[in-house]
Parts: C-alpha cells; structure tokens; sequence
C-alpha cells in the first residue's frame, strides 16, 4: 500500500448527502476478480448515459476536475454495500483523500486498507472549499491535520492509530502474523471453553 | 462492573488490547462468497500464506448466480469465471463449500443460521454488509471489505476498535398483518441511515422478544441500514430451539455445556448503553418505502411527505431528487403507487416464514395483469421445505415465478434486474438508485405486503386481506 503524507490537487465538488457504494460502483462491475480497472466506471450512473456517453454536467466530466485526486462530498458518504470496490474505483480513478462531515463505518475502514484519506470536516468548511474548487488546488497534510486551499485553511482529527497506518503504509497482515503465539494462546484456551466451536467436519 | 451484551461477546474475543486504543480480535466463524473473496485469496497466493482455519470458514456462490436453469450452468462469462474462481480457491485452501446444485446452497446469511453455522456468542464476518443478520443470535457480527477478508482468512482475527452501544427498546403489541420487517423500517426512519454510525445495536424488549429467529434475523440483517457496526439480540429459549439438531450446532454434552454459556449473554442489569431509543408499535400500519433511501419510510396508509417535512435545503433538494428518480410527486397517495415488478426474497425476507406468509396472501388469488412476480427462497433447503408444504402450487397457479435460490434481484448482479423506470415492490433491504437495475424503483416492505402488491398491481394494505 503507498503511504499517504502530503497531497495537492484538484478537488471535485460532489456536493450529495448519503451517496452510497452502489452509486460510485454499480454491481455490474462488481464480476471482477481484479483490484484495478474500475477507475473508469467510477460513479458510473451519474458519469455515463446508458449508451455510455459522457454527461457533460456530471463533477468528473468538467474540465477542471477531470484529474480531481480528492472528493468534496456531503454527510453520510460511503454508505451500503461493505464493497471494498468503491475505494478502490476512487484509487484507479486517482482519487486519494474524500473528504465529507461523515462517513459509513464500513467504507471509512476500507479506505485506510487502500491508502485513501477519508477526511472529516464540517459542512460549512466543505462548502468554502467547493466554493473555490474549481481554481484552487487543495492541499491535505495528513502529519500536520491540514487541509488549504488559497487562503482557506482548516484543522482536522483523526484517530492516532489510523494516521499511523497511512503514513507509514503498512501492511496489516504482517503485523498481525508476528502475533501469532498470542493468536495460538487464544484457541488453546477458547478450545477447551468452547470445544464446539473447533469441531466442524468432525 | 455490569456489562451489555456486545460487552461480553467482545471480551471473550479479546486476543491482546493495543497500546492505541485498539485490539486484536479473534473471530470464530467466517462466511465467504464469491463477488468479494477472489482478490482476497488471490492475496494469500501472493504472499505464500495458507488460511488459518479452513473449520471456521464456510464458502457459497449468491450474489451471480442464475435463478432459473442453473442445470445449464452460468451464461454470463464474468458471472461464470466469477464462480468458478471461487470453485477453484476453496480446493486449493481447502474451505468447505457448498456447490450449485446442492441443498445447502444459498445466501450466505440463510445458509450459516441454517446449518448451525452461526451459534450465540461467536464473533462472525463475511465480506458483505447484511453480515449483522446473524447478531438475532447473539453474534458480534459484521460486514468487512475484502482487504479484512483476507487478513481473516490469513490470521483469523481483526484489528478493531471497540463501538459505541445502542439500545432499541420494542414495546406494544404487533398489529394484524404487520411483521418484524416494518418494525425494522419504522425504527430506521426513527434513527436515520446514519443513526447507527459507530455503534452497535441491541434490539429488546416484549416485542423483540416474543418473534421467531427468523423474524428477528429479518430485523438484524437491516442494522446496516441505520449505518450500524452491527445489530445483536440477546439469545434465549427460542433461539436453542432453533439452534437443536442443526449440522453444525453443538451436540450431546457439548450442546448442554453450550446452553449453559449462552444462557449468560445477555445484558447485566444497570449496564449502561451510550443511546437509548424506545419506540411503541401498537397501532403501528404496515410500512413501504416512498425514496431512495432506507430512511424513506412512511405508513401505507399514508401519503408520500411533502417538501415541508425537510429540515433545510440539502434535505428538500435530496427528497426532490427522490421525486424525480422515483416518478411520484410529495403528497401523493401511496397506496396509488402502481408496480410492473414484484420480487420476494433476499436475505431479509427469504426464509420458510416469510414465504408461508406471501403465500397466504397469494392463495387463491392471482397476480395482476403485466405485473411479473418473482419468489427466490433463500436456499436449496428453504426451496425443498416449501415444495414440501405445497407453497410453490400456491405461487406458481396464482402467477408468480417460482425460482432456484441465490440473492438474484436484490442487487440484480444476476440476469433478474429492473429496466429503467420500472417499479418493484420488494422485500430486500435497499433502495438505492439503480440498486435493482439501472433507472429502476424500488418500494421495500414486508413478504405478505409485496404478495399484496402483487395480486392489485399497486401497493397496498395487506390488512385488507386478512379481515
């Protein structure tokens, strides 16, 4: 996973409250058994007409966001489906850091697995960074918890553990297998409170 | 210390409390399906790693497959290599699975309950949200991305942050013809789609307690649309009879020793939640979903809310966009509401109960004129169970379609999927634009109420059936 420290770019105003994991990956490309490629079909329904023309007024399609790394987006974003695809359409896309007063549990999880920054702001922060979106790249220093934009600057929180994770890109899975002796404490002991549950097939 | 019932199933899967504030959790059952596990086994061939316990995970192909000629095998090739992907790295890891044409074969969230699978107390994941179903037996269970699925397979456990606790109290007492699903929808009006962020949710109380498990799986599975972690219920009586003589419970001494633990998950006195809500559903109508969102909710008997119930101007430019996507205008009366699609099943509402109550409604009846009416059991299992009851008679001579099982039109990734513009009254879980097909309309409700739909071609009050 590439680490996330510091990250300039466009920003692409998407100003929806709620927009779930089945609008920006619809199931159809859900068949894959790849990570990458899905960048295209990002928010497929709002980017695409049925025949697979370009609607001109959808955010991404605009000149000025066409290369947007980051998202500007309403409360409540990534909801639904638990699809780990939606984060990595962003990716692919090169969408690195969405940032929403809120986000779905699930969603907001799977984006630190893929080095994506999902970030928290208030509404009203949002709106003055959308308001100058389209001429102003926007700034995210995660070490420092900044986000600029011209002369607009604002603070923001994240959990220690999950900054840690972005910044020095870890891998998770490793981290964990160095803890196997605690893991294989753990079933000797629950193996003999609960014996039913090491049984199946038995 | 008195502790909540997501208290005691958390620290009896404590591995090690990190210094962040985090922890290791060990997780007892693992469900894998085919759309959100081939990069997460593609993970472990990588990096030469095995899956720690083939015994604690269960595999079955859902969301691609056929619903009708399964015999013949998948038309679709992505839907085809999709399946036989995880044909292929079940055998070479070595993970029980239950094939297409078997019995057991299903949705995932009916075959675990189904088999045994899922017992109280376990911790249980699956790459996909509707995971929280199996909280109705007490399980801290929940949905993950496939980045979790492969540390699961690989470790066995996850690295996890302890959430916010939740009470939703039940009182009253179920009106004719209302069921656990609109108590599921009434409550996700209550609290939101976002009501349930960050924390877990305990459904109680008279109401809660005195369902099914299936009724009360019906209501678990939808705590994700409260943007839950997940939703549990305490277990109890009802839940052991279920749980007795299933493939994969417990058996003789081991299944009393069991009984004796399980009897101590629930919630201590004075044990203190973060939230607290109670809702009364005496007197409460059946439920429909007017939007495209879960929140959506109002009672059939009413009409669809004007603009004037939006808290500010994001709220009315959000419900003015579900108008439009919808095809309905604010005020209109929802029972007018006409539908061209009927779809009974998913892993809310695909179980023998939920088909015994759509079949009530459709006996003797007929599905009305250009409304085409789809019933998908749950599982191999549910299928046979009710074609043993005579259940597939009652549908098919009343019009509807009697299908092979799979999630089929709950998220339309099968062939089973809504054209644009056209209306579905459904008892899945989400209605989400374009979720049954692109341009399509969804209307969620309860099993009896889509049989209703069916038979008059609009929505409409199931009660009327029933007097």
């Amino acid at each position: 996973m590439d680490k996330f420290t510091t990250l300039t770019a466009p920003a692409a105003p998407l100003m929806m409250e709620n927009v779930d994991t089945d609008l920006i990956i619809p199931k159809q490309f859900l068949k894959t058994i790849k990570r990458t490629g899905l960048g295209k079909n990002l928010f497929n329904d709002l980017r695409y007409t049925q025949d697979g023309q370009e609607i001109g007024n959808f955010v991404l399609n605009k000149p000025a966001y066409r290369k947007a790394g980051i998202l500007l987006a309403g409360q409540n974003f990534g909801c639904g489906s638990s699809r780990e695809h939606a984060p990595w359409s962003l990716l692919d896309f090169g969408i690195r850091c969405v940032i929403a007063p809120s986000f779905a549990d699930i969603f907001y999880g799977n984006c630190f697995k893929n080095g994506i920054l999902p970030l928290t702001l208030p509404m009203a922060a949002i709106e003055q960074l959308a308001a100058v979106a389209d001429t102003t790249p926007v700034t995210v220093d995660l070490k420092n918890q900044t986000v600029k934009a011209g002369n607009l600057s604002f603070t923001f929180d994240i959990e220690p553990f999950r900054k840690t994770v972005l910044l020095e890109g870890l891998d998770d899975i490793g981290q964990t297998l160095q803890k196997t002796k605690a893991i294989d404490g753990f079933e000797a002991k629950q193996s003999t409170t609960q014996p039913w549950l090491y049984q199946e097939g038995k | 210390m008195p502790n909540t019932l997501y208290d005691k199933v958390w620290n009896a899967h404590v591995v090690e409390d990190r210094p962040d504030g985090t922890a290791l959790i060990y997780i007892d059952r693992h469900l894998v399906h085919e759309v959100t596990s081939p990069q997460a086994f593609e993970g472990l061939r990588m990096s030469g790693r095995k899956v720690r316990r083939p015994d604690a995970t269960l595999a079955v192909a859902d969301h691609n497959v056929p619903t009708v000629g399964r015999e013949n095998g998948i038309a679709d090739p992505e839907s085809r290599e999709q399946v036989q992907t995880l044909e292929h790295n079940v055998k070479e890891f070595g993970v029980p699975y239950f094939d297409l044409m078997s019995d057991q074969q299903g949705i995932v969230h009916i075959v675990g309950p189904e088999q045994g699978f899922t017992l109280p107390g376990t911790t249980v994941v699956c790459g996909d949200s509707h995971t929280s179903t199996h909280g109705a037996f007490g399980a801290l269970a929940f949905g993950i991305g496939t980045s979790e699925v492969e540390h699961v397979l690989a470790t066995q456990t996850l690295v996890l942050k302890k959430s916010k606790t939740m009470l939703l109290h039940v009182d009253g007492t179920l009106g004719k013809g209302v069921t656990s699903k609109d108590i599921i929808l009434k409550l996700i009006s209550m609290i939101g789609t976002a009501g349930g962020t960050g924390h877990v949710i305990e459904f109680a109380g008279p109401v809660i307690e005195k369902l099914s498990m299936e009724a009360r799986m019906s209501i678990c599975n939808m705590s994700i649309e409260a943007g839950a972690r997940a939703g549990m219920i305490a277990p109890d009586d009802i839940t052991f009879a279920y749980l007795k003589g299933r493939p994969m419970a417990p058996k003789g001494a081991d299944w009393d020793k069991a009984v004796a633990y399980w009897r101590t998950l629930k919630t201590d006195k004075g044990a203190a939640y973060d939230v607290e809500y109670r809702l009364d559903i005496t007197d409460m109508p059946p439920q429909v979903t007017w939007g495209t969102s879960p929140e959506t909710v109002a009672d059939i008997t009413a009409n669809v809310p004007t603009t004037d119930a939006a808290h500010n101007a994001e709220h009315k430019a959000a419900m003015e966009r579900m108008y439009d996507y919808m095809g309905i205008t604010g005020g209109q009366k929802i029972e007018d509401i006409a539908v061209d699609k009927v779809f009974i099943g998913s892993c809310t509402n695909a179980r023998i109960e939920d088909l015994r109550a759509a079949a009530a409604i459709a006996k003797g009846r007929h599905v009305a004129k250009n409304v085409q009416a789809l019933v998908v059991p749950g599982s191999g299992l549910v299928r046979k169970q009710a074609e043993a009851e005579g259940l597939d008679k009652i549908f098919t001579e009343a019009g509807f379609e009697w299908r092979q099982p799979g999630c089929s039109m709950c998220l339309a990734m099968n062939a089973d999927r809504l054209e644009p513009g056209e209306r579905c009254a459904s008892t899945s879980n989400r209605n989400f634009e374009g979720r049954q097909g692109r341009g399509g309309r969804t209307h969620l409700m309860s099993p009896a109420m889509a049989a209703a739909a069916a038979i008059t071609g609009h929505l409409a009050d199931v009660r009327e059936f029933i007097k």
